[in-house]
Protein backbone atom coordinates (compact mmCIF):
# COMPACT_ATOMS: atom_id res chain seq x y z
CA UNK A 1 0.00 0.00 0.00
CA UNK A 2 2.64 2.02 0.95
CA UNK A 3 5.12 1.65 -1.67
CA UNK A 4 1.55 2.52 -4.50
CA UNK A 5 1.36 5.67 -2.32
CA UNK A 6 5.24 6.28 -3.27
CA UNK A 7 5.48 5.77 -6.95
CA UNK A 8 1.96 8.06 -7.23
CA UNK A 9 3.71 11.01 -5.55
CA UNK A 10 7.18 10.24 -7.63
CA UNK A 11 4.84 9.97 -10.95
CA UNK A 12 3.25 13.14 -10.27
CA UNK A 13 6.43 15.14 -9.25
CA UNK A 14 7.64 14.03 -12.64
CA UNK A 15 4.78 15.54 -14.78
CA UNK A 16 5.13 18.46 -13.02
CA UNK A 17 8.50 19.07 -13.67
CA UNK A 18 7.77 18.22 -17.38
CA UNK A 19 5.23 20.62 -17.12
CA UNK A 20 7.49 23.21 -16.12
CA UNK A 21 10.41 22.12 -18.56
CA UNK A 22 8.08 22.81 -21.52
CA UNK A 23 6.26 25.98 -20.57
CA UNK A 24 9.61 27.42 -19.52
CA UNK A 25 11.10 26.63 -23.06
CA UNK A 26 8.32 27.33 -25.05
CA UNK A 27 8.64 30.83 -22.91
CA UNK A 28 12.41 30.92 -24.03
CA UNK A 29 10.94 30.74 -27.51
CA UNK A 30 8.19 33.52 -27.31
CA UNK A 31 10.54 35.70 -25.84
CA UNK A 32 13.01 35.41 -28.58
CA UNK A 33 10.63 36.08 -30.98
CA UNK A 34 9.16 38.87 -29.38
CA UNK A 35 12.86 40.43 -29.20
CA UNK A 36 13.55 39.35 -33.36
CA UNK A 37 10.30 41.13 -34.14
CA UNK A 38 10.13 44.18 -32.22
CA UNK A 39 13.89 44.57 -33.61
CA UNK A 40 12.40 44.77 -37.06
CA UNK A 41 9.87 46.86 -36.16
CA UNK A 42 12.09 49.50 -35.48
CA UNK A 43 13.20 49.47 -39.01
CA UNK A 44 9.40 49.50 -40.20
CA UNK A 45 8.41 52.32 -38.47
CA UNK A 46 11.27 54.16 -39.65
CA UNK A 47 11.00 53.61 -43.33
CA UNK A 48 7.07 54.42 -42.90
CA UNK A 49 8.92 58.00 -42.01
CA UNK A 50 10.93 58.54 -44.50
CA UNK A 51 8.05 57.64 -46.97
CA UNK A 52 6.63 60.98 -46.09
CA UNK A 53 8.98 62.94 -46.93
CA UNK A 54 8.45 62.83 -50.72
CA UNK A 55 5.06 64.41 -49.88
CA UNK A 56 6.52 67.18 -47.34
CA UNK A 57 8.79 68.05 -50.05
CA UNK A 58 5.75 68.74 -52.51
CA UNK A 59 3.88 70.71 -50.45
CA UNK A 60 6.36 72.82 -49.07
CA UNK A 61 8.13 73.50 -52.40
CA UNK A 62 5.43 75.74 -53.88
CA UNK A 63 6.26 78.54 -50.90
CA UNK A 64 9.04 79.71 -53.10
CA UNK A 65 11.34 81.27 -50.46
CA UNK A 66 12.66 77.81 -49.03
CA UNK A 67 16.40 77.74 -49.77
CA UNK A 68 17.04 74.79 -51.40
CA UNK A 69 19.46 73.57 -48.91
CA UNK A 70 16.73 72.46 -46.74
CA UNK A 71 15.08 70.69 -49.13
CA UNK A 72 17.89 68.92 -50.56
CA UNK A 73 19.02 68.10 -47.06
CA UNK A 74 15.63 66.34 -46.29
CA UNK A 75 15.77 64.30 -49.34
CA UNK A 76 19.63 63.26 -48.53
CA UNK A 77 18.04 62.25 -45.09
CA UNK A 78 15.17 60.03 -46.75
CA UNK A 79 17.88 58.65 -49.11
CA UNK A 80 20.08 57.33 -46.41
CA UNK A 81 17.09 55.62 -44.42
CA UNK A 82 16.00 53.76 -47.23
CA UNK A 83 19.00 52.53 -48.01
CA UNK A 84 20.45 51.39 -44.24
CA UNK A 85 21.66 47.79 -44.46
CA UNK A 86 22.60 48.01 -40.60
CA UNK A 87 20.18 49.68 -37.56
CA UNK A 88 23.49 51.94 -37.09
CA UNK A 89 23.11 53.55 -40.24
CA UNK A 90 18.93 53.42 -40.02
CA UNK A 91 19.57 55.45 -36.73
CA UNK A 92 22.25 58.07 -38.72
CA UNK A 93 19.73 58.40 -41.26
CA UNK A 94 16.54 58.89 -38.55
CA UNK A 95 19.35 62.13 -37.05
CA UNK A 96 19.57 63.46 -40.40
CA UNK A 97 15.89 63.40 -41.05
CA UNK A 98 15.16 65.39 -37.39
CA UNK A 99 17.60 68.18 -38.19
CA UNK A 100 16.26 68.49 -41.66
CA UNK A 101 13.04 68.30 -40.04
CA UNK A 102 13.53 70.47 -37.56
CA UNK A 103 15.25 73.30 -39.81
CA UNK A 104 12.05 72.99 -42.13
CA UNK A 105 9.50 73.94 -39.68
CA UNK A 106 11.34 76.66 -38.22
CA UNK A 107 11.38 78.17 -41.87
CA UNK A 108 7.73 77.84 -42.27
CA UNK A 109 7.21 79.66 -38.87
CA UNK A 110 7.52 82.65 -41.12
CA UNK A 111 5.05 81.32 -43.94
CA UNK A 112 1.30 81.62 -41.97
CA UNK A 113 -0.33 80.71 -45.01
CA UNK A 114 1.19 77.56 -45.35
CA UNK A 115 0.80 76.77 -41.48
CA UNK A 116 -2.60 77.38 -41.91
CA UNK A 117 -2.83 74.92 -45.40
CA UNK A 118 -4.73 71.68 -44.20
CA UNK A 119 -2.35 69.75 -46.05
CA UNK A 120 0.73 70.87 -44.12
CA UNK A 121 -1.15 70.87 -41.08
CA UNK A 122 -2.10 66.94 -41.82
CA UNK A 123 1.42 66.64 -42.45
CA UNK A 124 2.62 67.66 -39.31
CA UNK A 125 0.16 65.18 -37.54
CA UNK A 126 1.73 62.48 -39.96
CA UNK A 127 5.00 62.87 -38.95
CA UNK A 128 4.85 63.72 -35.04
CA UNK A 129 2.99 60.28 -35.36
CA UNK A 130 5.40 58.37 -37.22
CA UNK A 131 8.60 60.06 -34.96
CA UNK A 132 6.53 58.50 -31.95
CA UNK A 133 5.85 55.37 -33.42
CA UNK A 134 9.45 54.90 -33.86
CA UNK A 135 9.48 56.04 -30.47
CA UNK A 136 7.50 53.64 -29.04
CA UNK A 137 9.09 50.61 -31.41
CA UNK A 138 12.43 51.14 -29.50
CA UNK A 139 10.52 51.07 -25.96
CA UNK A 140 8.86 48.04 -27.29
CA UNK A 141 12.22 46.33 -28.48
CA UNK A 142 13.45 47.40 -25.28
CA UNK A 143 10.79 45.66 -22.60
CA UNK A 144 11.29 42.64 -24.72
CA UNK A 145 14.72 42.65 -23.97
CA UNK A 146 14.05 43.18 -20.82
CA UNK A 147 11.63 40.71 -20.39
CA UNK A 148 14.12 38.24 -21.93
CA UNK A 149 17.34 39.22 -19.65
CA UNK A 150 14.57 38.87 -16.44
CA UNK A 151 13.78 35.44 -17.93
CA UNK A 152 17.40 34.01 -18.40
CA UNK A 153 18.66 35.44 -15.03
CA UNK A 154 15.95 34.76 -12.59
CA UNK A 155 16.06 31.57 -10.56
CA UNK A 156 14.59 28.73 -11.41
CA UNK A 157 14.25 29.47 -15.16
CA UNK A 158 17.99 30.02 -15.46
CA UNK A 159 18.80 26.47 -14.59
CA UNK A 160 17.20 25.66 -17.85
CA UNK A 161 18.53 28.77 -19.63
CA UNK A 162 21.83 27.32 -19.10
CA UNK A 163 20.93 24.05 -19.98
CA UNK A 164 19.41 24.50 -23.31
CA UNK A 165 22.08 27.14 -24.48
CA UNK A 166 19.71 30.35 -24.37
CA UNK A 167 21.55 32.10 -21.65
CA UNK A 168 23.27 35.36 -23.48
CA UNK A 169 21.59 38.42 -22.18
CA UNK A 170 20.74 40.88 -24.95
CA UNK A 171 21.43 44.79 -25.28
CA UNK A 172 18.72 46.74 -25.08
CA UNK A 173 18.52 49.83 -27.71
CA UNK A 174 20.33 53.05 -26.34
CA UNK A 175 20.73 55.97 -28.04
CA UNK A 176 24.79 56.32 -28.95
CA UNK A 177 26.52 59.67 -26.84
CA UNK A 178 26.70 61.47 -30.12
CA UNK A 179 22.85 61.00 -30.82
CA UNK A 180 22.25 62.35 -27.18
CA UNK A 181 23.91 65.31 -27.87
CA UNK A 182 21.63 66.06 -31.34
CA UNK A 183 18.41 67.69 -29.85
CA UNK A 184 15.46 65.79 -31.04
CA UNK A 185 12.64 67.44 -32.66
CA UNK A 186 9.86 68.42 -29.98
CA UNK A 187 6.86 67.59 -32.17
CA UNK A 188 4.36 68.32 -28.70
CA UNK A 189 3.34 72.16 -29.20
CA UNK A 190 2.47 72.03 -32.50
CA UNK A 191 -0.28 69.70 -31.42
CA UNK B 1 6.02 52.18 -5.80
CA UNK B 2 7.08 52.17 -9.73
CA UNK B 3 4.04 50.73 -12.03
CA UNK B 4 5.52 47.25 -12.71
CA UNK B 5 5.51 46.39 -9.07
CA UNK B 6 1.79 48.25 -8.88
CA UNK B 7 0.51 45.97 -11.70
CA UNK B 8 1.69 42.98 -10.06
CA UNK B 9 0.42 43.45 -7.32
CA UNK B 10 -2.97 44.41 -8.18
CA UNK B 11 -3.31 41.39 -10.49
CA UNK B 12 -2.15 39.03 -6.99
CA UNK B 13 -4.96 40.60 -5.55
CA UNK B 14 -7.46 39.97 -8.35
CA UNK B 15 -6.50 36.23 -7.90
CA UNK B 16 -7.11 36.46 -4.17
CA UNK B 17 -10.77 38.12 -4.33
CA UNK B 18 -11.39 35.02 -6.61
CA UNK B 19 -9.86 32.76 -4.40
CA UNK B 20 -12.15 34.79 -1.61
CA UNK B 21 -15.39 34.23 -4.38
CA UNK B 22 -14.59 30.30 -4.97
CA UNK B 23 -14.74 29.61 -1.18
CA UNK B 24 -18.11 31.51 -0.52
CA UNK B 25 -19.71 29.73 -3.16
CA UNK B 26 -18.25 26.01 -2.20
CA UNK B 27 -19.57 27.22 1.81
CA UNK B 28 -22.98 27.98 0.44
CA UNK B 29 -23.27 25.00 -1.65
CA UNK B 30 -22.22 22.64 1.40
CA UNK B 31 -25.29 24.63 3.37
CA UNK B 32 -27.51 23.42 0.26
CA UNK B 33 -27.00 20.59 -0.31
CA UNK B 34 -27.39 20.29 4.10
CA UNK B 35 -30.60 22.09 3.98
CA UNK B 36 -31.81 19.77 0.48
CA UNK B 37 -31.38 16.87 2.58
CA UNK B 38 -33.54 17.81 5.17
CA UNK B 39 -36.75 18.46 2.46
CA UNK B 40 -36.33 17.36 -0.85
CA UNK B 41 -34.98 14.29 -3.14
CA UNK B 42 -32.47 15.29 -6.00
CA UNK B 43 -35.30 16.36 -8.47
CA UNK B 44 -35.01 19.70 -7.02
CA UNK B 45 -31.47 20.42 -7.69
CA UNK B 46 -32.12 19.14 -11.44
CA UNK B 47 -34.47 22.23 -11.81
CA UNK B 48 -32.05 24.53 -10.51
CA UNK B 49 -29.36 22.98 -12.59
CA UNK B 50 -31.29 24.20 -15.58
CA UNK B 51 -31.40 27.29 -14.45
CA UNK B 52 -27.84 27.75 -13.69
CA UNK B 53 -26.44 26.28 -17.30
CA UNK B 54 -28.63 28.76 -18.72
CA UNK B 55 -26.93 31.28 -17.24
CA UNK B 56 -23.50 30.09 -18.07
CA UNK B 57 -24.43 30.02 -21.56
CA UNK B 58 -25.92 33.50 -21.45
CA UNK B 59 -22.86 34.70 -20.05
CA UNK B 60 -20.66 32.94 -22.46
CA UNK B 61 -22.85 34.29 -25.24
CA UNK B 62 -22.44 37.73 -24.08
CA UNK B 63 -18.91 37.34 -23.89
CA UNK B 64 -18.38 36.32 -27.03
CA UNK B 65 -20.47 39.32 -28.68
CA UNK B 66 -19.00 42.24 -26.03
CA UNK B 67 -17.98 43.90 -28.63
CA UNK B 68 -21.06 44.21 -30.40
CA UNK B 69 -23.64 44.01 -27.77
CA UNK B 70 -21.84 46.92 -26.03
CA UNK B 71 -21.47 49.20 -28.37
CA UNK B 72 -24.86 49.00 -29.49
CA UNK B 73 -26.23 49.57 -26.03
CA UNK B 74 -23.94 52.60 -26.39
CA UNK B 75 -25.27 54.13 -29.79
CA UNK B 76 -21.46 54.24 -30.95
CA UNK B 77 -20.37 54.66 -34.54
CA UNK B 78 -17.42 53.16 -35.98
CA UNK B 79 -14.68 56.38 -36.95
CA UNK B 80 -13.59 56.27 -40.29
CA UNK B 81 -9.98 57.06 -40.59
CA UNK B 82 -10.19 59.91 -43.01
CA UNK B 83 -12.57 61.92 -40.40
CA UNK B 84 -10.38 61.02 -37.09
CA UNK B 85 -6.60 60.60 -38.25
CA UNK B 86 -5.38 61.78 -34.92
CA UNK B 87 -7.21 59.24 -33.24
CA UNK B 88 -6.49 56.27 -35.50
CA UNK B 89 -2.68 57.72 -35.33
CA UNK B 90 -2.42 57.97 -31.58
CA UNK B 91 -4.26 54.18 -30.82
CA UNK B 92 -1.61 53.09 -33.54
CA UNK B 93 1.37 54.43 -31.92
CA UNK B 94 -0.05 52.73 -28.74
CA UNK B 95 -0.09 49.59 -30.06
CA UNK B 96 3.20 49.85 -31.44
CA UNK B 97 4.44 50.71 -27.55
CA UNK B 98 2.01 47.73 -26.50
CA UNK B 99 2.47 45.29 -28.88
CA UNK B 100 -1.13 44.57 -29.23
CA UNK B 101 -3.56 44.38 -32.90
CA UNK B 102 -4.86 47.35 -34.11
CA UNK B 103 -8.41 47.22 -32.31
CA UNK B 104 -11.79 48.42 -33.99
CA UNK B 105 -11.95 52.41 -33.22
CA UNK B 106 -15.69 53.16 -32.33
CA UNK B 107 -17.25 57.26 -31.33
CA UNK B 108 -19.77 58.22 -29.07
CA UNK B 109 -21.83 61.53 -30.11
CA UNK B 110 -21.45 62.68 -26.67
CA UNK B 111 -20.01 65.90 -25.12
CA UNK B 112 -18.86 64.14 -21.96
CA UNK B 113 -15.45 62.74 -21.25
CA UNK B 114 -15.62 59.30 -21.34
CA UNK B 115 -13.84 56.39 -22.94
CA UNK B 116 -14.72 52.39 -22.84
CA UNK B 117 -12.94 49.04 -23.92
CA UNK B 118 -14.46 46.20 -24.34
CA UNK B 119 -14.38 42.71 -26.41
CA UNK B 120 -12.58 39.09 -25.11
CA UNK B 121 -9.30 39.11 -26.31
CA UNK B 122 -7.14 41.46 -27.65
CA UNK B 123 -8.09 40.24 -31.76
CA UNK B 124 -11.45 41.03 -31.22
CA UNK B 125 -11.25 44.17 -29.39
CA UNK B 126 -12.73 47.53 -29.36
CA UNK B 127 -11.86 50.92 -28.40
CA UNK B 128 -14.74 53.84 -28.10
CA UNK B 129 -14.29 57.46 -27.11
CA UNK B 130 -16.51 60.17 -27.08
CA UNK B 131 -16.70 63.43 -28.89
CA UNK B 132 -15.99 65.14 -25.97
CA UNK B 133 -12.69 63.17 -25.59
CA UNK B 134 -11.64 64.51 -28.78
CA UNK B 135 -12.59 68.25 -28.66
CA UNK B 136 -11.74 68.72 -24.84
CA UNK B 137 -8.57 66.45 -24.60
CA UNK B 138 -4.79 67.44 -25.89
CA UNK B 139 -3.26 65.39 -27.71
CA UNK B 140 -1.01 63.78 -24.71
CA UNK B 141 -4.04 63.27 -22.50
CA UNK B 142 -6.20 61.60 -25.32
CA UNK B 143 -2.91 59.70 -25.17
CA UNK B 144 -3.11 59.15 -22.13
CA UNK B 145 -6.78 57.67 -22.25
CA UNK B 146 -6.22 55.17 -24.88
CA UNK B 147 -3.15 53.67 -23.26
CA UNK B 148 -5.37 52.98 -20.05
CA UNK B 149 -8.22 51.80 -22.52
CA UNK B 150 -5.69 49.53 -24.31
CA UNK B 151 -4.03 48.57 -20.93
CA UNK B 152 -8.12 46.73 -19.96
CA UNK B 153 -8.09 44.80 -23.51
CA UNK B 154 -4.24 43.47 -22.20
CA UNK B 155 -4.95 42.34 -18.95
CA UNK B 156 -7.93 40.56 -20.64
CA UNK B 157 -10.29 42.29 -18.02
CA UNK B 158 -13.42 41.78 -19.60
CA UNK B 159 -12.66 37.96 -19.19
CA UNK B 160 -12.20 38.74 -15.95
CA UNK B 161 -14.94 40.62 -15.43
CA UNK B 162 -17.47 38.64 -16.96
CA UNK B 163 -16.19 35.31 -14.55
CA UNK B 164 -16.78 37.88 -11.61
CA UNK B 165 -20.15 38.22 -12.76
CA UNK B 166 -21.02 34.57 -13.49
CA UNK B 167 -19.93 33.80 -10.15
CA UNK B 168 -22.59 36.67 -8.44
CA UNK B 169 -24.89 34.63 -10.43
CA UNK B 170 -24.39 31.14 -9.23
CA UNK B 171 -23.69 33.02 -5.52
CA UNK B 172 -27.13 34.17 -6.07
CA UNK B 173 -29.23 30.93 -7.28
CA UNK B 174 -27.50 29.46 -4.59
CA UNK B 175 -28.99 31.96 -2.19
CA UNK B 176 -32.18 31.38 -3.45
CA UNK B 177 -32.02 27.93 -3.45
CA UNK B 178 -31.55 28.03 0.41
CA UNK B 179 -34.60 30.78 0.70
CA UNK B 180 -37.11 28.90 -1.47
CA UNK B 181 -36.35 25.39 0.55
CA UNK B 182 -36.98 26.99 3.67
CA UNK B 183 -40.45 29.12 2.53
CA UNK B 184 -41.65 25.97 1.23
CA UNK B 185 -40.35 23.36 3.62
CA UNK B 186 -41.78 25.46 6.82
CA UNK B 187 -44.99 25.99 4.63
CA UNK B 188 -45.69 21.90 4.20
CA UNK B 189 -44.06 20.74 7.15
CA UNK B 190 -40.73 19.04 7.42
CA UNK B 191 -40.01 15.17 7.83
CA UNK B 192 -36.18 15.66 8.99
CA UNK B 193 -35.22 13.35 11.59
CA UNK B 194 -33.83 15.53 14.02
CA UNK B 195 -35.80 18.77 14.43
CA UNK B 196 -35.20 20.96 18.18
CA UNK B 197 -32.38 23.49 18.59
CA UNK B 198 -29.79 22.40 16.49
CA UNK B 199 -32.29 22.72 13.02
CA UNK B 200 -33.77 26.10 14.63
CA UNK B 201 -30.23 27.37 14.34
CA UNK B 202 -29.10 25.96 11.38
CA UNK B 203 -32.42 27.52 9.71
CA UNK B 204 -31.21 30.86 11.47
CA UNK B 205 -27.90 30.83 10.15
CA UNK B 206 -29.17 29.74 6.45
CA UNK B 207 -31.55 32.46 5.86
CA UNK B 208 -29.11 34.94 6.72
CA UNK B 209 -26.28 33.82 4.38
CA UNK B 210 -29.00 33.69 1.96
CA UNK B 211 -29.13 37.13 2.48
CA UNK B 212 -25.79 38.28 2.91
CA UNK B 213 -23.66 36.26 -0.11
CA UNK B 214 -25.26 37.89 -2.95
CA UNK B 215 -24.17 41.34 -1.09
CA UNK B 216 -20.60 40.08 -0.34
CA UNK B 217 -20.36 38.48 -3.64
CA UNK B 218 -21.36 42.17 -5.37
CA UNK B 219 -18.75 44.02 -3.09
CA UNK B 220 -16.05 41.47 -4.49
CA UNK B 221 -16.97 42.23 -7.87
CA UNK B 222 -16.78 45.91 -7.27
CA UNK B 223 -13.46 45.63 -5.46
CA UNK B 224 -12.34 43.63 -8.54
CA UNK B 225 -13.43 45.84 -10.73
CA UNK B 226 -11.47 48.85 -8.22
CA UNK B 227 -8.43 47.12 -8.44
CA UNK B 228 -8.24 46.56 -12.30
CA UNK B 229 -8.89 49.81 -12.74
CA UNK B 230 -5.34 51.11 -10.69
CA UNK B 231 -3.81 48.41 -12.40
CA UNK B 232 -5.10 49.63 -16.03
CA UNK B 233 -3.92 53.44 -14.95
CA UNK B 234 -0.38 51.89 -13.73
CA UNK B 235 -0.02 50.03 -17.44
CA UNK B 236 -1.03 53.05 -19.39
CA UNK B 237 1.91 55.18 -17.42
CA UNK B 238 4.50 52.00 -18.58
CA UNK B 239 2.78 52.34 -21.94
CA UNK B 240 3.25 56.11 -22.38
CA UNK B 241 6.02 56.37 -19.93
CA UNK B 242 4.09 59.87 -19.65
CA UNK B 243 2.02 60.41 -15.99
CA UNK B 244 1.00 63.66 -16.79
CA UNK B 245 -0.70 62.89 -19.24
CA UNK B 246 -3.14 60.34 -17.77
CA UNK B 247 -3.18 62.60 -14.74
CA UNK B 248 -4.32 65.58 -16.34
CA UNK B 249 -6.69 63.95 -18.47
CA UNK B 250 -8.25 62.60 -15.12
CA UNK B 251 -8.18 65.91 -13.64
CA UNK B 252 -10.02 67.50 -16.65
CA UNK B 253 -12.36 64.49 -16.35
CA UNK B 254 -12.96 65.19 -12.86
CA UNK B 255 -13.96 69.03 -13.46
CA UNK B 256 -16.26 67.95 -15.83
CA UNK B 257 -19.88 67.82 -14.45
CA UNK B 258 -21.44 66.76 -17.65
CA UNK B 259 -23.67 63.29 -17.53
CA UNK B 260 -23.08 60.47 -20.12
CA UNK B 261 -26.54 59.82 -21.74
CA UNK B 262 -26.29 56.48 -22.66
CA UNK B 263 -24.50 55.06 -19.66
CA UNK B 264 -26.25 52.56 -17.10
CA UNK B 265 -25.37 49.94 -14.60
CA UNK B 266 -24.73 47.67 -16.44
CA UNK B 267 -22.13 49.03 -18.63
CA UNK B 268 -20.84 51.35 -15.87
CA UNK B 269 -17.32 49.79 -14.93
CA UNK B 270 -16.25 49.14 -18.70
CA UNK B 271 -15.79 53.24 -19.12
CA UNK B 272 -12.67 55.28 -17.99
CA UNK B 273 -14.24 57.34 -15.06
CA UNK B 274 -18.05 56.35 -13.30
CA UNK B 275 -20.29 57.55 -15.36
CA UNK B 276 -22.90 57.38 -12.72
CA UNK B 277 -20.48 59.19 -10.21
CA UNK B 278 -23.29 62.19 -9.87
CA UNK B 279 -25.92 59.89 -8.91
CA UNK B 280 -26.26 58.92 -5.12
CA UNK B 281 -25.64 55.84 -4.37
CA UNK B 282 -25.68 53.51 -1.10
CA UNK B 283 -22.59 52.85 0.32
CA UNK B 284 -20.25 54.48 -2.31
CA UNK B 285 -17.26 53.09 -2.11
CA UNK B 286 -18.00 49.94 -1.65
CA UNK B 287 -20.25 49.51 -4.24
CA UNK B 288 -18.48 51.45 -6.73
CA UNK B 289 -16.60 49.95 -10.21
CA UNK B 290 -14.02 52.73 -10.37
CA UNK B 291 -11.94 54.14 -7.44
CA UNK B 292 -12.00 58.07 -6.06
CA UNK B 293 -10.11 60.18 -8.98
CA UNK B 294 -8.27 61.91 -6.67
CA UNK B 295 -7.14 58.73 -5.56
CA UNK B 296 -6.26 57.45 -8.96
CA UNK B 297 -4.60 61.04 -9.58
CA UNK B 298 -2.14 60.70 -6.40
CA UNK B 299 -1.21 56.93 -7.48
CA UNK B 300 -0.18 58.00 -11.18
CA UNK B 301 2.16 60.75 -9.77
CA UNK B 302 3.92 58.19 -7.67
CA UNK B 303 2.48 59.73 -4.48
Amino acid sequence: MIDLLIIGVVVLVIIIVLLWIITTYNAFVQIEKQVQNSWAQIDVQLKRQADLIPNLVETVKGYAKFEKKVLTDVTKARTAIMSAKTPAQAAKGENMLSGALKSIFAVAESYPKLQASENFKSLQEELSSTANKVAFARQFYNDMVMKWNTLILQFPSNVLANMFGKNKEKESFEASASERKNTKVDFSDLS
Amino acid sequence: MDFYSQITRNKRMTYVLFLIFFILIGFLAYIVSFVIDWYFGAGFIFFYSIFGVLTIIFAIASYYSSDKIVTSISKAKEAPVAKFKQLHNIVEELCVASGLPKPKIFVMDDTAINAFATGRNPEHAVVCVTMGCLTRLNRAQLQGVIAHELSHIKSYDVRTMTIATVLVGITVLLSDMIFRTFFYGSLGGSNSRDSGGLFFAMLGISIILAILTPIIAKMITFTISRKREFSADAAAVQLTRNPEGLATALEVIEKDTEKLEAANKATAHLYISNPLRGQKLLMKSLFSTHPPLKERIQKIRGH
